[in-house]
C-alpha cells in the first residue's frame, strides 16, 4: 500500500477464541501495584 | 471503532476491535475523517468534495480504495464481537497472592497507600503458621491452573525475611505434588538488603520489584526514613549490587511521581544512566486534596514529559541500547488475548491480597476497608459471593469503558482505584484513563518510529 503501513497482525479477535487460559501473570505482580496496565502482559501460549 | 492521533509526526489510526495499528500518511488521516462504518466501496462523493481543493481526484480515490481493503479485511472499523464473552465470565480460579508479610515499614514514604506500613491496622508481620495457610489456600483453590504467582509485600517484606524464605521452601515442598509451579516477586524499599538476602532473592524470586523514586533530591523528599533522612544513597548501592548480581534480568526500578516531580522523564532517565534498564516510574494516586497530588492542571505537563520519554527511548534505541519502560511495553502481536484484556487485573477473582491477620481482600489496595473483607485464613471464612462480583468487572460492565478506544489495553482500569475515587468499582477514575490513554498513544507512537 502506498498510503497506509500496518504495523501488526491485528489477531486480537482470534484470540479471543482460543484464550483465558489463565496461565499469564495477574498485571499487578509484575510492577504497578498502582496503575493497571493489562496489554503489556506476556501470553504464556 | 477506530482511534486516530498524531504524534511525533506519525499519522496514527487504532482498529480498536482487531487490534490493528496503521501507520498512514496526512490525506488518510484527514479522509478518516469523512468516512464511518458501513463504508461503501466507491469513495462517497462529498469525500472528493471535500479534499479536492488540496488534494488530486485521483490521490483522494486511490487513498479511499486503500482504507476500504482495510475495512473489508476486518483491520479497520472491524465490529466489537465481544461482548458475547464477557456475558460467559465466570469466577476464575485463584492463582495470584499478594502476601503482606509486614504490615510496618522502615521508611516514611508521604504518599504511601498502606498509611506507612500498617494500613491503618496497627504494626505486625505475618508468622509461618498464616504463611503456610496461604500457601494452601492458594494450591487449594487454584485448580486447574498451573502457573502460581505470589508476591511477597508489605509495608516492607524485608523485615520479615526469615518467613518469607520459610515460606518459599515450604511452597516448593509442594509443587511436585500439585503440579504447581511458584513464581515469588518481592517488592522492596532496599534498606534491608544485604548480600545473603540478595543472593537468596536472585535464586528464588522471579521478578522483583525495587523501589526507588528518580533523582536524589526526588526520591529523598518523598521517600524519607524514619528519621527524617533521605533514603536514595543507602540503598542505589544495594540495587546496583542486587541487579548486576541478577543478570539484568527480570527484576524493575519502580518509582512514583507527584506534583513534586512532573519532569519524572529524568527521574526515569537518571535510574537508567544509574545502570538500570528495567524501569517504571509511576504517577501517584491519592486524594486530590494531598500537596503532592496530581490533577487534570498537570495534564500538559505529564502529556509533554511522556512524550519527552518517549522520544528519548526511541533514540536510545536506535542507538541499540536496552532500555525498557513498563508503561511504554506493548506487544502489538503476541500480547494477552481478548479474554484477558476483557476481565482486567482479576481482582477479587484470580488473584487477592492476604494480611498479616489472614484476612483475605480483593488486592492489596483493598486492603483495610473492612466492607470489602472477603475472608480469613483462619476461620476458613471466603466470600465467593464477592469473588462472583469481581469475576464480572468487565470492560463490558464499567459504564465509562464501552465507548472508550484504549478498553482493551488498561482493561477497565484499577477496581480500587475506581471505588477509591470515583466512588465505584465499575465507574472509572477518570483522571488514571486519561494518563493511561497519554502513555499508550507513547507506547503506539514508539512501535511506530521503531518500524521505520
Amino acid at each position: 500500500m502506498k498510503h497506509i503501513k500496518t504495523l501488526n497482525n491485528a489477531n486480537l479477535k482470534k484470540t479471543a477464541v482460543k484464550g483465558g487460559c489463565g496461565e499469564c501473570q495477574a498485571s499487578c505482580q509484575s510492577a504497578c501495584k498502582t496503575s493497571c496496565t493489562v496489554a503489556n502482559q506476556k501470553c504464556e501460549k | 471503532m477506530i482511534h486516530k492521533f498524531n504524534l511525533n509526526g506519525y499519522f496514527i489510526v487504532l482498529d480498536v476491535n482487531s487490534g490493528g495499528v496503521h501507520v498512514v500518511d496526512e490525506l488518510t488521516y484527514k479522509l478518516l475523517d469523512f468516512v464511518a462504518d458501513p463504508l461503501p466501496e466507491e469513495c462517497p462523493r462529498e469525500v472528493l468534495e471535500a479534499l479536492t481543493p488540496e488534494y488530486e481526484s485521483e490521490e483522494i480515490l486511490e487513498t479511499y480504495g486503500e482504507i476500504y481493503e482495510l475495512y473489508r479485511d476486518g483491520i479497520l472499523f472491524s465490529a466489537d464481537d465481544y461482548a458475547q464473552f464477557a456475558d460467559r465470565m465466570v469466577a476464575s480460579p485463584i492463582k495470584a497472592m499478594c502476601l503482606h508479610v509486614a504490615h510496618d515499614c522502615n521508611l516514611r514514604c508521604k504518599y504511601c497507600f498502606a498509611s506507612t506500613g500498617d494500613f491503618g491496622e496497627g504494626r505486625r508481620l505475618l508468622d509461618f503458621e498464616t504463611g503456610k495457610k496461604a500457601i494452601d489456600f492458594l494450591i487449594e483453590k487454584s485448580k486447574g491452573r498451573h502457573n502460581l504467582e505470589l508476591d511477597f509485600f508489605g509495608g516492607e517484606p524485608l523485615m520479615n525475611f526469615d518467613v518469607v524464605r520459610q515460606i518459599v521452601e515450604y511452597a516448593r515442598s509442594l509443587e511436585k505434588e500439585h503440579n504447581k509451579l511458584f513464581r515469588f516477586t518481592i517488592t522492596t524499599n532496599g534498606m534491608l538488603l544485604d548480600d545473603a538476602k540478595i543472593d537468596y532473592i536472585n535464586k528464588e524470586m522471579s521478578n522483583v520489584v525495587l523501589s526507588i523514586d528518580g533523582r536524589r533530591e526526588v526520591n529523598d523528599k518523598m521517600r524519607p526514613c524514619i528519621n527524617g533522612k533521605g533514603s536514595y544513597d543507602i540503598i542505589l548501592g544495594k540495587y546496583k549490587n542486587l541487579v548486576e548480581k541478577r543478570g539484568y534480568d527480570q527484576y524493575y526500578a519502580r518509582g512514583t511521581f507527584t506534583k513534586y516531580n512532573l519532569d519524572f522523564a529524568d527521574d526515569v532517565l537518571h535510574l537508567y544512566e544509574e545502570g538500570f534498564d528495567q524501569l517504571s516510574v509511576e504517577p501517584v494516586v491519592s486524594n486530590p486534596s494531598e500537596d503532592y497530588a496530581i490533577t487534570e492542571a498537570d495534564f500538559p505537563r505529564i502529556f509533554s514529559e511522556y512524550e519527552k520519554l518517549a522520544k528519548e527511548i526511541i533514540r536510545l534505541k536506535k542507538e541499540g541500547k536496552a532500555i525498557n519502560f513498563f508503561h511504554f511495553m506493548l506487544d502489538l502481536d503476541q500480547g494477552p488475548c481478548a479474554i484477558k484484556r476483557l476481565r482486567g487485573c482479576g481482582c477479587g477473582n484470580e488473584y487477592i491480597a492476604v494480611t498479616p491477620d489472614g484476612d483475605i481482600y480483593p488486592c492489596h489496595q483493598f486492603v483495610g476497608m473492612k466492607e470489602w473483607k472477603m475472608g480469613n485464613l483462619h476461620d476458613g471464612s471466603f466470600n465467593f459471593k464477592m469473588k462472583d462480583y469481581f469475576s464480572q468487572t468487565t470492560v463490558y460492565n464499567k459504564s465509562d469503558c464501552g465507548d472508550c478506544w484504549a478498553k482493551f489495553y488498561c482493561s477497565g482500569g484499577c477496581n480500587a482505584n475506581n471505588l477509591q475515587y470515583a466512588g465505584d468499582v465499575l465507574k472509572s477514575h477518570k483522571l488514571s484513563c486519561e494518563l493511561e490513554k497519554k502513555r499508550l498513544e507513547c507506547a503506539i507512537m514508539i512501535k511506530a518510529a521503531l518500524a521505520e
